[in-house]
Order: structure tokens, then C-alpha cells, then sequence
């Protein structure tokens, strides 16, 4: 109850797990709220390109789709694209991290320097060069930013494991004859799961940026999706006059993006009282 | 302190070559057929081949490993498929431009990142310091492109004060070539006109990509300003009355900012990877519209050779970085 009350007095938190919730609320009930389910695919060519009007509150792009929907139904690929990715991410990253944290030898030698030269190389042109290499799809862009983010989730439970390994209740777990899954998975991976919540929680706001980025160099989600990167390129050969085309989307993805930050760097002040921002 | 920076040299090695034939086994092994890329949609099986021969894909792997690596050690990247010109001369010609557009970035959110930080500590936890706060986690949360669009539509399409995109208006001669940086040339040759056009073409995209950076910059300020204030001396000069603005921008700053200096370093590669996104919209003419053009065409000798470079440089900014926190702080010199 303590971390609960804390928390709420957290007000940049709060905003931030309200933003969350109300994006995945959007995401889950998008076929229900949006004005134009049918917007996904349909297009009104009579309608296209007009300003923001009652009937449609954010205007319509160039193919007279209703922005406000494909704004709500885009909520889905994005946060189905961060879960998978951030998912994936840690299925691979965390054991890797626990056996490289834990033995010490070449194995763990290996893990770590494959991992430092991941992480050598900036995300957005690893995730860039791999998705084109695999031919441009969402699919090769889901696994070539699953392929540049397990090494930071690496990086983290390596140094959490190797902190841990040292303490005395994992001698005493030897002493008593434990094998190595079981203190890794056990009892090392409990005590370092804070900073591994953090890292997935500011991950995923960082997966819908740069899964945006890729939408919109056209290495992403294809059209007719809703996707939000992708409309913001659509949209620039209308400026300056369909401004509204451009501005939406990008609103959402911010918001969106600074909602999952919030919410990290909040979590992060309360689980990890080491890393603590306000003193 | 020499041994010091040898041993940081010699770290950085194995790393360069691990990165070296990382990318190389990645772009050989994934499946799509450089040729057919080259060759294009149209080409018969026999052009595809043709292709495949002329740039040594049908060699052993080892062997093309082998060639590439002799390349590498003479600068010798190749012909990019793209522009039909040398890679290095491509590069050579387009880095000063990036160059200028980070070190831009990274001044810009230096200058206005430390007394921002200075600020949110000074009121920590009170308003201003809130509103820092989500400013400076929305400066991350930002989708770099989508800012620069809005910027171009408000700033040079909706008013028309800053011009649209590249690096100088199409009438204008770059200045003399010296160092390759526009502002620099400019005010070195004498020519006025190229340096405020210049300087206006380098605002937006310069602050587009600096957000990043002024993000990280305030809060890591604001937590060595935040520490500073607690310290003992802090402490006894107010007790002595002493007044408290020139305590905190003269003394308290200058206790506090070790660590966003040494941010400022770390910022160096993700400014390249940024300037990627930013020169595409603005039409740039540096390494990260050449990077994007490179990988759209699946060029492959240029993506290897930046992969590179980007290694390279990272690998520079962090012995820097290591050798300056050497130079602050001894400790870690023996602790080696």
C-alpha cells in the first residue's frame, strides 16, 4: 500500500499510467469507439482531404478516410508491434543475461561481447539495415527491432545478476546444494525483476517511436494500414494545406510514447531506490 | 595517463573487429539477393548474374571477408552502387555537413540544457521543476520526424521565416572550401550573405535533432545541481547570508556539471543516428540522408562502410570520454 500512496502523490506517474491505460482502453475498444470502423480499408474520394469539422473532429486524409478513426484503430498495430517486440526482447535477453551474470568463463564472455557490439551500433540503422535486408514488411520490422533491443535487457540482468551472485544467500543456496537454474530463475531473477519492469515499461514507449520511424521511411507497416508513422508520410505532399493530416497522427504517437516514459520513470524512482531522481 | 589511454585503445579492438564481421555475415547471410537488388526489377536472370560476378557475390564468403578487410585497412570501400562514386569520397565530401548540423545540435542543447537542469534542482520539486520534468521526458518522446515536419509547416510554409529544407538557397555559392563547415567558410572567406543564409538553414534542423540531447542534459544537470545543494559549504555560505544567485550559477554549477559532461559524450552517437531521421526531411546533404539512400538501394558496401565509421566514431567519443573522466578524477586511472 506504501508504493501505492507514493505513487499517487507522483503526479508526472500518474499522468503518465492515466495516458497508458486510456491508449490501451483505445487499442482494446477501437472497433467499438471509432466513428468509421470501415476507415481501415474504405475510401470516400468525395470526402477527401477535408479540414476538421463535426463530423469528422481530426479532418480526412487524402483518400477521405476519417483520421480520428484510423488515429484509434492505429493504437492496436502499435502497442500489439511494442508487446511483441519488448516481449520477445526478454524472452531472449533476460536468460542470456542470467547465465552470462552468473559463469564466468567463455561462455559468458561471448554473450557479453556479442551484446556490446549490438549495442555498438545505433538501434534506428541496425533496425534500418536489417528490416530492408529482410524485405520491407511489418513482420521484418517487428523482428529486426526485436534483434537490436534483447542486448539492453542483456546489459541489465547481467550487471543485476552479478551483483546478486555475490550475496550470501546465494552461498548459502550452493552450500545447500541448489543447481544453477534453480538459483538463477528462483532466486536471482525475483530480486532483479525492477529494473527488467522498468527497462520493458520505457521499452515500449521507445518501440512505438522507432517502429514509427520505419513506418514512415516505408520499412514498416504497408498501406491501407491505420499505422501512425505510415500516415505522417502519406501526409507531406499535402502541406502546408491538410495540416491536420500530419499533426494528428504524430500527437498520438507522442502522447502515447510520453505515457509509457512518465509511467517508467516513475516506476523506476519507486522500485529502485539506487536510481532515484528526486532526492 | 599515457598508459592509461593505450590500454582504453587496445579495449576498443576487439569490439571493431567483432563489429566488422558481425555486419558483414549479417548482410551476406540474410536472405535478399544483393544482385537482383542491383540489377532492378526487370533485369533478366543472366544481368543478375552478370552482376553477381562483377561484384565478387559468387566468391566463398571468407574470400569476400577477406577482400573487404584488405579494403577497410586502405580506406578502400568501394564503388557505391548508388551514386557510381568511390564510398570514402562520398563520405569525405558529405561528413563536414553532418558534423556541423550535431555539433550545432549539441551546443544548442548544452547552452540552454545546464541553466534549464540548474533551474529544475533550484525549484525541485515545486512547479517549474514539474514542468521540466515532462518537458524533458517529452523531448525524448517525440517522434523526431513528425517535429520537423510540424516546424517545417508552421516556421517555413505557415510563415515563411526559415527556409524549407538543404543547407543553403539554390542561387547561393558555398563558401571557399576549408574546413567544410558553411559557418565557419563563411566568416573565414569573408562571405556574409553565405553565413546568415546558412545559419538559417541550420535552425530547424539543428533544434529538431537537439531535443534528444537538451533532454538528457537537464536532468542529468539537475541532479548534480540537486547533490551539489546538499553539501556542507552550500550549506555555510547561506547560513552566512551569502547571496543566493551568484551561489548557485558560479559555485554550485560549477560543483555540479561533471556528469552532464560527461552525457555530453555518450549524446555524440545517438546525434548521428538522430541526424539519419533529420537530414531526410530536410534534405541534408550529409552522412544520414546518404545512409537512408543507401539502405533503400540495399547498398551494401555503403552500409558496411558507415556501420563502420559510426563504430569508429563511438568508439573515439568513448576512450574521450573515458580519458576525460581520467583527467577529473584520478581514481579511476589507478582503479584500471
Amino acid at each position: 500500500m506504501l508504493i501505492l500512496v507514493k505513487f499517487a502523490k507522483d503526479k508526472p506517474a500518474v499522468l503518465g499510467a492515466a495516458i497508458v491505460l486510456a491508449v490501451v482502453a483505445m487499442a482494446i475498444l477501437a472497433p467499438l469507439i471509432a466513428p468509421y470502423p470501415g476507415d481501415v480499408a474504405a475510401s470516400h474520394l468525395l470526402q477527401r482531404l477535408k479540414p476538421p469539422s463535426p463530423e469528422h473532429p481530426f479532418g480526412t486524409d487524402n483518400l477521405g478516410r476519417d483520421i480520428l478513426s484510423r488515429v484509434i484503430l492505429g493504437a492496436r498495430g502499435a502497442l500489439m508491434i511494442a508487446l511483441l517486440v519488448v516481449g520477445i526482447s526478454m524472452a531472449i535477453g533476460v536468460p542470456l543475461g542470467l547465465i552470462a551474470g552468473y559463469q564466468q568463463g567463455w561462455l559468458s564472455q561471448t554473450i557479453m561481447r556479442v551484446t556490446d557490439i549490438f549495442l555498438a551500433v545505433p538501434q534506428l540503422i541496425l533496425a534500418l539495415a536489417l528490416a530492408q535486408l529482410m524485405g520491407p514488411s511489418l513482420e521484418s520490422a517487428m523482428l529486426a527491432l526485436t534483434l537490436t533491443y534483447w542486448p539492453f535487457f542483456t546489459r541489465i540482468v547481467y550487471a543485476e545478476t552479478r551483483r546478486l551472485a555475490a550475496a550470501l544467500f546465494i552461498d548459502a543456496l550452493q552450500c545447500i546444494g541448489a543447481g544453477a537454474p534453480r538459483i538463477l530463475f528462483l532466486h536471482i531473477l525475483p530480486n532483479a525483476i525492477s529494473p527488467i519492469i522498468v527497462r520493458a515499461t520505457i521499452g515500449m514507449g521507445f518501440t512505438i517511436l522507432v517502429a514509427a520511424v520505419l513506418g514512415f521511411l516505408g520499412m514498416g507497416a504497408t498501406p491501407p494500414d491505420p499505422d501512425w508513422g505510415l500516415a505522417i508520410a502519406e501526409s507531406r505532399q499535402y502541406l502546408p494545406e491538410a495540416w491536420w493530416f500530419s499533426t494528428f497522427p504524430g500527437l498520438a504517437i507522442f502522447l502515447t510514447v510520453l505515457g509509457f516514459n512518465l509511467l517508467g520513470d516513475g516506476l523506476r524512482d519507486i522500485v529502485d531506490p539506487r536510481l532515484r531522481r528526486s532526492r | 595517463m599515457l598508459g592509461f589511454v593505450v590500454r582504453r585503445l587496445i579495449l576498443v579492438i576487439p569490439s571493431l573487429a567483432g563489429l566488422l564481421v558481425l555486419t558483414f555475415f549479417l548482410i551476406r547471410v540474410v536472405p535478399a539477393d544483393p544482385a537482383a537488388a542491383l540489377a532492378g526489377e526487370n533485369a533478366t536472370p543472366a544481368q543478375i548474374a552478370e552482376i553477381r560476378h562483377q561484384y565478387g557475390f559468387d566468391q566463398p564468403l571468407l574470400v569476400q571477408f577477406g577482400v573487404y578487410l584488405a579494403q577497410v585497412a586502405r580506406l578502400d570501400f568501394g564503388e557505391s552502387a548508388y551514386s557510381r562514386r568511390p564510398v570514402s569520397v562520398d563520405i569525405k565530401q558529405r561528413l563536414p555537413a553532418t558534423l556541423e548540423l550535431t555539433l550545432a545540435a549539441l551546443i544548442f542543447a548544452t547552452a540552454l540544457g545546464i541553466p534549464l537542469g540548474t533551474l529544475a534542482a533550484v525549484y525541485h520539486n515545486r512547479w517549474p521543476d514539474t514542468v521540466l520534468r515532462i518537458l524533458s521526458v517529452g523531448g525524448v518522446a517525440i517522434a523526431a520526424f513528425w517535429f520537423a515536419i510540424e516546424l517545417q509547416l508552421v516556421f517555413a510554409m505557415d510563415l515563411g521565416w526559415l527556409p524549407l529544407r538543404g543547407r543553403l538557397s539554390p542561387g547561393l555559392a558555398p563558401p571557399a572550401l576549408v574546413t567544410g563547415f558553411y559557418l565557419i567558410d563563411s566568416l573565414i572567406t569573408g562571405r556574409l550573405d553565405a553565413f546568415g543564409d546558412a545559419l538559417r538553414h541550420l535552425i530547424l534542423p539543428a533544434f529538431t535533432l537537439s531535443l534528444g540531447g537538451l533532454a538528457t542534459i537537464t536532468r542529468f544537470t539537475r541532479a548534480g545541481v540537486l547533490d551539489t545543494l546538499q553539501k556542507d559549504f552550500v550549506t555555510y555560505e547561506r547560513a552566512q547570508g551569502f547571496p543566493a544567485g551568484p551561489l548557485i550559477w558560479k559555485f554550485v554549477l560549477r560543483n555540479s556539471v561533471v556528469a552532464a559532461i560527461t552525457q555530453i559524450g555518450l549524446l555524440f552517437g545517438g546525434l548521428i543516428a538522430g541526424a539519419v531521421v533529420v537530414e531526410t526531411i530536410f534534405d541534408w546533404p550529409g552522412i544520414g540522408f546518404y545512409t537512408v539512400q543507401a539502405i533503400l538501394t540495399a547498398d551494401t558496401k555503403v552500409m558496411l562502410a558507415i556501420t563502420l565509421l559510426i563504430g569508429v566514431i563511438y568508439a573515439i567519443v568513448n576512450i574521450l570520454v573515458d580519458v576525460v573522466n581520467g583527467l577529473i578524477d584520478p581514481r579511476l586511472r589507478e582503479n584500471d
